[in-house]
C-alpha cells in the first residue's frame, strides 16, 4: 500500500473543484493552477524515484484486496507518461494564460483542464478495465467541453462530430468489457492476465481483444483518425497542443497495456494486425501531412503519423522495440506540444493558418524560428535530438525480427514528416519579410518561455539518453514481462 | 395571456414536501435497501424542478438562494475529502469505517463514513441536474 500513488489524481481533482469557487478571480485561478501543477511535478518525480528503487507501487483503494477492489498500479511505464503529461500541461497552461482570453478563462477553463488531467492520470495509473473506462469518460467529457468552450461556429461543428464518434466508441468499449467479463469473470488487469494465461487465449478472447483494439484505435487515432484533424484544428492553440500531446497517447497507452499484459498469447494475429494498422496510419497520415498548406492541419496529421510509428514497437514485441516505443512516446508528447505551441505563435503573429500567406518571420523572430527548426528536426529524428533514439531502437527491433516492410515505411514517413515541417519552416521563416513589427496581430511576450522549457527538455531527452535509459529500460522490462506486474498487484 | 395555475401551485406546495421527504428517505435507505445518494439526489432535484415549473424562476430563486454550480463543487469536494480523510489517518485512499452508536431516543444506529461520501454524491447530482435545467431554461 502506498498512498502516494493516488496523488497524481487527487491533486488535480481537488484543484479543479477548488477553482469552481473562484470563477471570476482569474488571477487566483492562474496562481492556483501553477502551484498545483508544480506540486504535481514534485509528487510524480518522487514517485518515479520510489518506483525505480523499490519496484512497482500499488494502492488498493478502500483497503480491498485485488481482484475484489480497485487497484491503482504505478509502474515505470505509467509514471513516465504521467510526468510527461504534467510537464506538457504546465507549459500549455502557461501559454494559455496569455492566449486563451478572459472570456474562456471565466467559464471554468482551468477546472476542466484539471479534470481532463484527472482522467488522463487515472487512465495511466489504473489497474482495472472498467475503471479505465470511467477515467476515459472523465477525460473525454472534459475534452468535449474544452473543444467547444468559446462556442465559435467551427468549434460547434467539430465538437459534434468528436462527441458522436467518442460516444459510439465508448459504447463499444462498454460492450467489449461486458463480453470479457462474461468470459473471464474478472476485470482486474492482473487477474485477467492470470486467468487468460491459465485457460489459454482461445478464438473468443482474441475476438474480444480485437474488439477492444478497435475501441482504443478510435481513441488513439490508429487508422480510425477521421475525427482528429478537424477536432484538433478548432480550439485555441494552447488547448489543441494539450490534445495533440495527451489525448491520443492515452489510447496508445491502453493498447500497450492490454496487449502486453493481457492479450499477448496470440501475437501472430493481434500484434501483426496492430503493426499493419500502424503502417496504414503512417502512410495515410504522411499523405495528409504532405498534402496540406494549412499549418494546423499539417501538425494534426503529424500527430497521426506518430501514432502509427509507435505501434511498430508493439508489433515487433521485443524489449528493444518496446523501449524504442516508450522513448518515442515520451518524446512525441513533448515535441508535439512544442510544435503546436510554436505553430500557435506563428498563426497568432500572422493571423492566418495558410503557409502561402506567411514568410520571412525569422528577421523579427529569430528565437521562434530556430526553436521551430529544432522541434522539426527533433520530430523527424535527427541524431542529437530526442526523436532519434526512439526511432533507432524501434527500427532496430523491427529489422532484427524481420519486419522489413514496417521498418521501411517508418523510415519513409520520417522523411515525409521532415518534409512537412520543413515546409512550414521554409515558408514561414525564410523569404521576403512581409510583416513589420507593427503589423503583427499579437506580441510574443511570455509565449516563448513555455516553448523554451519544452525545447530544452527535447534536447535534454536526446542528449541525456544515458540518464533516461535506466528508467525506460525498467518500463520496457515490465511491459515485456507481465509476471512482474501480476506479482506486484496480486501479492501485496 | 397569464394562465391561472392556482391548482398546480397549491398541489405543488404540498407535494414538494412529500417528494423532498421521499428523497431524504431514499438517501438514508441506501445502505441496506434500494436507494442511495444518486437516486436520492435525483428525487430531491425533481422536487426543485416541480417548484420551478409551478412558480416562476424569480420567486423560487428568492426562496432558495443557492448557486447550484457551487453546490456541485461542494459535493465533489466533500466526496473526495472523505477519501483524503482516510489517507490522513494512514489508511488507503477511500477506506470507510462504521460504528454502532446508542442514541438516547432512537436506540442503536449504525453510523458509517460512507454516508458522508453519499452526501457528496447527492449534492453533486442535485447541483448538476439543476444547473443543466436552469441554464437551458434561462435563455428560452
Amino acid at each position: 500500500m502506498n498512498n502516494l500513488v493516488i496523488l497524481p489524481l487527487l491533486i488535480p481533482l481537488l484543484t479543479g473543484v477548488l477553482l469552481i469557487f473562484f470563477r471570476k478571480q482569474i488571477r487566483v485561478q492562474r496562481y492556483v493552477t501553477t502551484v498545483s501543477l508544480l506540486l504535481l511535478t514534485v509528487v510524480t518525480i518522487a514517485l518515479i524515484h520510489q518506483v525505480s528503487v523499490e519496484g512497482t507501487q500499488t494502492l488498493n483503494l478502500g483497503g480491498w484486496e485485488p481482484p475484489y477492489g480497485i487497484v491503482l498500479v504505478a509502474d515505470m511505464f505509467a509514471l513516465l507518461l504521467v510526468l510527461a503529461t504534467v510537464i506538457v500541461t504546465f507549459c500549455c497552461v502557461l501559454y494559455g494564460f496569455r492566449t486563451v482570453g478572459e472570456e474562456r478563462e471565466k467559464h471554468y477553463l482551468y477546472t476542466f483542464i484539471h479534470f481532463m488531467i484527472v482522467g488522463i492520470m487515472g487512465s495511466f495509473l489504473t489497474g482495472d478495465l472498467f475503471n479505465l473506462f470511467v477515467f476515459f469518460e472523465v477525460m473525454l467529457l472534459s475534452s468535449y467541453i474544452l473543444i467547444s468552450l468559446g462556442g465559435e461556429k467551427g468549434q460547434l461543428r467539430e465538437s459534434l462530430k468528436y462527441v458522436v464518434i467518442n460516444i459510439v466508441s465508448s459504447m463499444l468499449f462498454l460492450v467489449a468489457i461486458g463480453y470479457l467479463y462474461a468470459i473471464t469473470g474478472t476485470l482486474n488487469f492482473a487477474d485477467l492476465s492470470v486467468r487468460i494465461a491459465e485457460t489459454g487465449q482461445d478464438g473468443l478472447i482474441t475476438t474480444v481483444a480485437i474488439f477492444l483494439l478497435l475501441v482504443f484505435a478510435i481513441k488513439a487515432a490508429l487508422l480510425m483518425f477521421f475525427w482528429l484533424p478537424g477536432a484538433y484544428v478548432v480550439p485555441p492553440m494552447a488547448i489543441s497542443a494539450m490534445f495533440a500531446a495527451l489525448l491520443t497517447k492515452v489510447g496508445i497507452y491502453a493498447i500497450f497495456r492490454t496487449f502486453t499484459l493481457i492479450f499477448y498469447h496470440e501475437a501472430v494475429i493481434t500484434h501483426e494486425l496492430i503493426g499493419w494498422l500502424g503502417v496504414a496510419t503512417m502512410i495515410l497520415g504522411g499523405i495528409g501531412a504532405v498534402a496540406y498548406w494549412d499549418l494546423r492541419r499539417i501538425l494534426a496529421y503529424n500527430v497521426i503519423i506518430a501514432v502509427g510509428f509507435i505501434m511498430i514497437g508493439l508489433a515487433v514485441f521485443t524489449e528493444v522495440a518496446l523501449a524504442g516505443s516508450i522513448y518515442y512516446l515520451i518524446h512525441d508528447m513533448i515535441v508535439k506540444a512544442l510544435l503546436f505551441l510554436l505553430g500557435g505563435v506563428m498563426i497568432g503573429l500572422t493571423g492566418t493558418n495558410q503557409l502561402r500567406e506567411m514568410s520571412g518571420m525569422i528577421r523579427n523572430h529569430a528565437l521562434l524560428g530556430w526553436m521551430f527548426f529544432l522541434a522539426a528536426f527533433a520530430l523527424a529524428g535527427v541524431p542529437p535530438l530526442s526523436g532519434f533514439i526512439g526511432k533507432l531502437l524501434t527500427l532496430q527491433g523491427a529489422i532484427d525480427e524481420g519486419f522489413y516492410v514496417m521498418a521501411a515505411v517508418g523510415l519513409i514517413t520520417s522523411l515525409m514528416v521532415l518534409y512537412s515541417v520543413m515546409k512550414i519552416f521554409m515558408n514561414g521563416f525564410w523569404g521576403e519579410n512581409q510583416l513589420s513589427v507593427e503589423d503583427e496581430k499579437m506580441s510574443t511576450k511570455g509565449l516563448l518561455f513555455p516553448c523554451a522549457i519544452l525545447a530544452i527538455l527535447s534536447v535534454g531527452l536526446g542528449v541525456g539518453v544515458e540518464w533516461v535509459n535506466v528508467y525506460v529500460l525498467q518500463a520496457a522490462e515490465v511491459l515485456n514481462n507481465p509476471q512482474a506486474y501480476i506479482d506486484a498487484v496480486l501479492q501485496n | 395571456m397569464k394562465t391561472n395555475d392556482v391548482i398546480l401551485q397549491t398541489i405543488t406546495s404540498i407535494s414538494a414536501f412529500i417528494i423532498l421527504a421521499f428523497g431524504a428517505y431514499l438517501f438514508f435507505a441506501g445502505h441496506h435497501d434500494p436507494g442511495g445518494g444518486f437516486i436520492g439526489g435525483l428525487v430531491l432535484a425533481s422536487a426543485l424542478v416541480l417548484l420551478y415549473l409551478a412558480f416562476d424562476m424569480e420567486t423560487v430563486q428568492q426562496g432558495i438562494r443557492i448557486d447550484y454550480k457551487i453546490l456541485t463543487g461542494i459535493g465533489v469536494g466533500l466526496s473526495t475529502l472523505t477519501g483524503v480523510g482516510a489517507m490522513l489517518l494512514g489508511f488507503p485512499f477511500l477506506t470507510h469505517t462504521f460504528e454502532y452508536v446508542d442514541f438516547p431516543f432512537f436506540g442503536e444506529i449504525e453510523l458509517a463514513t460512507s454516508v458522508l461520501f453519499e452526501v457528496g454524491v447527492s449534492l453533486a447530482v442535485v447541483g448538476a441536474t439543476m444547473t443543466i435545467i436552469l441554464s437551458i431554461s434561462e435563455d428560452a
